[in-house]
């Protein structure tokens, strides 16, 4: 949904990932999507931001220092309040396992480094959106 | 007149009837029906196989040329059985306790189970046996032609054109078969033969009665004794000049001695017996059976002497005298009862010595014969058995053999004589052996061998030579010429009989040489222990107070056994200890309760109370077990020790070796954990860069307008990443190559510090572009280490950059410094950045831990830097560690050993 015309505008996503070219990455095919963005390079800042200010959908890099991915997805999903929180998920480990522990939590998208930039911006706007 | 095939059908019909007794007895006893051998009367019936077809028909004969002579032959017997008896009762009762298979086994156990013994006794007996068979062929072929009238004639003289071979031949497979059948249908271990007992009883009353029915008729058909003996025929009879002469003396004391020395009557007395008590019956029994079987012998003989033409064949008057009165059923009878005689006596003679051939010389020689494989094959049963047949049929083919050589000589009337003489060889031996206790099997050996050479010598041998074919020339004038060495007047003794001259000659060399022997050699202790065995088979009952013999035997047993348990030196001790405890000056103890209750508990220390207290009671009473069956224990049990120590020497080695593999298994486990870590950890670090590259090119591919410094900045990140992938595939393959120890490169001897110098100035670059100040401090002492430049070099350019990379200080600065130590060389990287936090050491040098890759300035790192630089300096013998961390630094050290 490149056009991005549809659902709210300015979807607003948190950015956790510690690699500066991906948030770099992200953050470009992102706002030219319409997203707002905001990220953070650790587990730990990635929890308090999210409680300081729930985006509408938390892009989530797997191995992140301080607290990972695992760690955020499981603080989130145990939280009273932002609960419902969409996540995608990102990740370089590409096993089968891993993703099966990510979908025991909770996550919604799962999706395996190297991505294609399309699929994250879709799957983020249709997240999004609901 | 009977025909050939009348009797032939009767004969065969009478066998017919034996195999079918002697089926139905073996099976009666076989289903626990113990009749047979519970049954006195049937024994003493066995013990007749002692009248053969030569007392049968030879007794009448012998009567008729020579009078009572023939008495001899059944006062001998009825003398031992009367009043020797205590004798019989001893060979029972030894044989019973010892398990006495035959008479060479008796001799042999007797002397310390000596073989070599066995062997020469078996000899003398398949010697004295052979001819003894053929006799009985000849007697039932020739009894056979006289009775079917087919080629004799009244005077019942042999036609002697051999060929009543056939019916011997025919009268051989019968006997052989019978014998395979039922001699050898299974191995009992007492070697008893229910089946072929009971036939020979039957053949026992059966001989007996035809000779009974002979001798009625005669008696009455003469009119009563009175008409048949007449004053002439009486002198004739009884009044011979040689009666109680030298002659009549020695064939008592020979017919006395057959009946113990003969395989075949020590086959059914001792062997067969199965309760001593028969014994009693048998003492009054045999010797009335034997009075009934000579009772009309002179009748018979004083019948025929007048009834028949001069010249009539005496050795067939039981036939003759029955046909001539054409009593042609009596003479069948007669032929039958002759025939019984004949079967009997080969039927058991052929068991006897089967034993002997087949456990003294067959068996021993298949069991050395190692490629066989027999002994090994474990199935001896059926090697034994078959053993026993093979022997069987040689003996038989021996008897044939030696029937068809000298069917046409008068030699065979006299072979029943040569053969008592020949197996009273056995009797010094057998007597010494039961009474002295000082008999040796030296002794035994030189006496029995003397006396048979010297019985072949003096008997045998004019014997072959009387038909005047061979060695008549050595019987006339001595061997050699030698006048001295005549055969029948040996060292210039004359004017005796020659049977009377042999058996001086060969039993007082026998007697003399087996007292010589016996003195002159020292006896195994084995022997010494049988030799008590036998000596005092009726005094080792228990609680016996005649013990005090035993007991001095058995200090000797105990000792032999208490070495065999505990070793020579320990066993020596322990008997001298206990010598001195009882006051005793010679060192040799008293065997008395308290020593052996002492010696059984030092055994039962080595093999078991159990065992012990059954090893030491059958040494000191000697009952039931032998004592090599001891010694075999003793040696199993040793062996059975030596095993379980060799198993547990196993399990301990095998224990171990399990450990090692669970090591083995755990360490190749972590490394396969390791492995699955690392390629995991690999696919992580190279999608990293690959994600980068992939997704800057699609932005750059799908955006439509950009600014140009940002497609440009794009293509720069796409660029770099492309290099971090290439370093990072350039170290993962280092990094293997090196823990593989693939790797090989030039050691020289070089000056540490130089390289250190070189890593600076390689990071003089990336230190002025990220403002860090590197300092380096040489040390004084110009050390030199064995390495590799170039990868000294990798290790200090690592830890530089690493300090200059990671440090985030406002005043960055790196500081080198070397120097040497008592451990080596060192130089230490020491940085004013974040330090390594609270990453474990352990974790900082294993692969992709990059401590504090979050603060890190720039990205170029691969994560294996630290791996590799580890394994470089393992690789030179030296270490690198993280010597200080905190949050104002650290610092890594490098140790390197000096060069020698």
């Amino acid at each position: 949904m490149a056009n991005g015309g549809t659902g709210k505008l300015g979807a607003r996503i948190l950015i956790a990932e510690d690699e500066p070219n991906i948030v770099e990455l992200l953050t470009f095919v992102l706002q030219r999507a319409g997203c707002e963005i905001r990220s953070v390079s650790d587990g730990e800042a990635a929890i308090a931001e999210i409680r300081r200010d729930p985006p509408d959908v938390l892009l989530l890099d797997l191995m992140l220092p301080r607290k990972d991915g695992y760690e955020v997805l499981k603080a989130v999903r145990g939280s009273a309040t932002h609960a419902a929180l969409p996540v995608v998920m990102l990740t370089a480990k590409g096993q089968e396992k891993d993703r099966k522990v990510a979908e025991s939590l909770g996550v919604d998208v799962f999706i395996t480094k190297p991505f294609s930039n399309q699929e994250v911006v879709d799957s983020v706007l249709k997240l999004a959106r609901t | 007149m009977l025909t050939a095939d009348v009797v032939v059908t009767i004969a065969l019909c009478y066998v017919g009837l034996l195999f079918l007794l002697a089926f139905l007895s073996d099976r009666w006893s076989r289903r626990g029906n113990n009749w047979i051998r519970n049954s006195p009367l049937l024994y003493t019936l066995s013990i007749s196989v002692y009248c053969t077809s030569w007392t049968f028909y030879g007794a009448v004969g012998s009567a008729a040329r020579n009078g009572l002579e023939f008495i001899t032959i059944y006062l001998g017997p009825t003398l031992v059985f009367l009043g020797w008896w205590y004798l019989l009762r001893k060979l029972v009762r030894i044989g019973h306790v010892n398990r006495i298979s035959s008479i060479a086994d008796l001799i042999s156990s007797r002397y310390g189970k000596s073989n070599t013994l066995a062997v020469i006794v078996t000899l003398i007996a398949v010697i004295g046996t052979t001819p003894y068979i053929a006799l009985q062929l000849k007697a039932v072929t020739t009894s056979f032609e006289v009775v079917s009238g087919g080629r004799g004639d009244l005077l019942g003289n042999l036609s002697g054109d051999g060929t009543g071979f056939d019916a011997a031949l025919w009268v051989a497979v019968g006997m052989a078969l019978f014998t395979i059948l039922f001699g050898t249908r299974n191995l009992d271990a007492n070697e008893q033969h229910p089946g072929v007992v009971a036939a020979i009883a039957f053949e026992a009353l059966v001989k007996l009665l035809a000779l009974l029915l002979v001798g009625l008729y005669v008696v009455f058909s003469f009119g009563g004794l009175e008409n048949l003996f007449s004053e002439e025929m009486s002198k004739r009879l009884l009044e011979r000049e040689n009666v109680f002469g030298s002659r009549w003396a020695v064939l008592t004391f020979l017919s006395a001695t057959a009946i113990i020395c003969l395989p075949r009557e020590f086959q059914v007395t001792v062997v067969e017996n199965a309760r001593e008590s028969h014994l009693r019956t048998a003492g009054w029994l045999f010797p009335a059976y034997l009075l009934l079987i000579c009772l009309f012998v002179l009748p018979i003989a004083a019948a025929g002497l007048t009834r028949l033409p001069e010249g009539a064949n005496p050795d067939m008057f039981v036939l003759t005298v029955p046909m001539a009165g054409n009593q042609e059923m009596l003479a069948l009878f007669a032929f039958i009862g002759g025939f019984s005689s004949a079967t009997s006596m080969v039927i058991v003679a052929c068991i006897a010595l089967s034993i002997m051939i087949s456990n003294h010389i067959v068996m021993p020689v298949v069991l050395r014969l190692r490629w066989l494989g027999l002994y090994d094959s474990g199935d001896l049963k059926t090697l034994v058995l078959f053993s026993r047949r093979f022997s069987i049929l040689l003996i038989l083919f021996l008897g044939l053999l030696y029937y068809r050589l000298s069917a046409q000589t008068e030699a065979l009337a006299a072979m029943g004589l040569i053969a008592f003489a020949g197996v009273a060889q056995f009797l010094p031996s057998l007597l010494a052996g039961l009474y002295w206790r000082q008999a040796t099997a030296r002794g035994a050996k030189l006496g029995l061998i003397a006396g048979v050479l010297l019985w072949a010598y003096t008997l045998l041998l004019p014997s072959l030579a009387e038909d005047g074919t061979f060695f008549a020339d050595t019987i006339a004038h001595g061997l050699f010429g030698l006048e001295m060495l005549r055969p029948e007047a040996l060292f210039g003794l004359t004017g005796f009989d020659p049977l009377v001259h042999a058996i001086v000659w060969s039993l007082t060399a026998n007697t003399a040489l087996l007292i010589a022997g016996s003195l002159f050699s020292e006896m195994a202790p084995l022997e010494r222990l049988q030799s008590a065995l036998f000596v005092d088979a009726f005094r080792n009952a228990p609680g016996d107070e005649s013990r005090a013999l035993v007991r001095s035997a058995a200090i000797d047993d105990l000792r032999l056994l208490s070495r065999r348990i505990l070793g020579s030196d320990k066993a020596d001790r322990l008997f001298l200890d206990f010598a001195q405890r009882q006051g005793r000056d010679d060192g040799v103890p008293v065997a008395d309760n308290a020593f052996i209750t002492h010696l059984e508990r030092q055994i039962g220390g080595n093999v078991g109370a159990a065992s012990a207290r059954v090893m030491i009671s059958e040494v000191v009473s000697g009952e039931t077990i032998s004592f090599d069956e001891i010694i075999r224990m003793v040696d199993e049990t040793q062996q059975v020790i030596e095993y379980s120590q060799a198993l547990e020497a196993n399990s301990r080695t095998l224990h171990q070796t399990a450990a090692q593999l669970r090591q083995a298994n755990q360490r190749l486990m972590r490394l396969d954990n390791e492995k699955d870590d690392f390629l995991s950890q690999v696919s992580h670090e190279l999608r990293t860069p690959m994600t980068s590259i992939r997704s800057f090119a699609e932005a750059l591919l799908k955006a439509d307008e950009m600014p140009a410094a940002q497609a440009k900045r794009f293509m720069g990140i796409i660029h770099d990443e492309s290099l971090r992938l290439t370093s990072l595939l350039d170290d993962i393959l280092d990094l293997s190559h090196l823990e593989s120890g693939e790797v090989r490169w030039q050691v020289e001897h070089l000056d540490p510090e130089s390289a250190v110098t070189n890593a600076i100035a390689a990071c003089e670059g990336l230190a002025t572009e990220t403002g860090v100040v590197i300092t380096c401090t040489p040390s004084a002492a110009g050390p030199v280490v064995e390495g590799n430049r170039d990868r000294l070099s990798q290790i200090l350019i690592n830890l530089i950059s690493n300090a200059i990379k990671y440090n985030d200080s406002p005043d960055p600065r790196v500081h080198v410094a070397c120097e040497v130590h008592s451990d080596g060389w060192q130089v230490h990287v020491r940085d004013n950045g974040p330090g390594a936090g609270d990453v474990e050491p352990d974790q900082l040098f294993s692969k992709f831990a990059r401590g504090w890759r979050q603060i890190a300035k720039g990205r170029s790192g691969t994560g294996l830097g630290l791996a590799i630089s580890a394994e470089i300096a393992r690789r030179h013998g030296g270490e690198l560690a993280l010597t200080e961390t905190s949050d104002n630094g650290s610092c890594f050290t490098l140790t390197l050993p000096l060069a020698p």
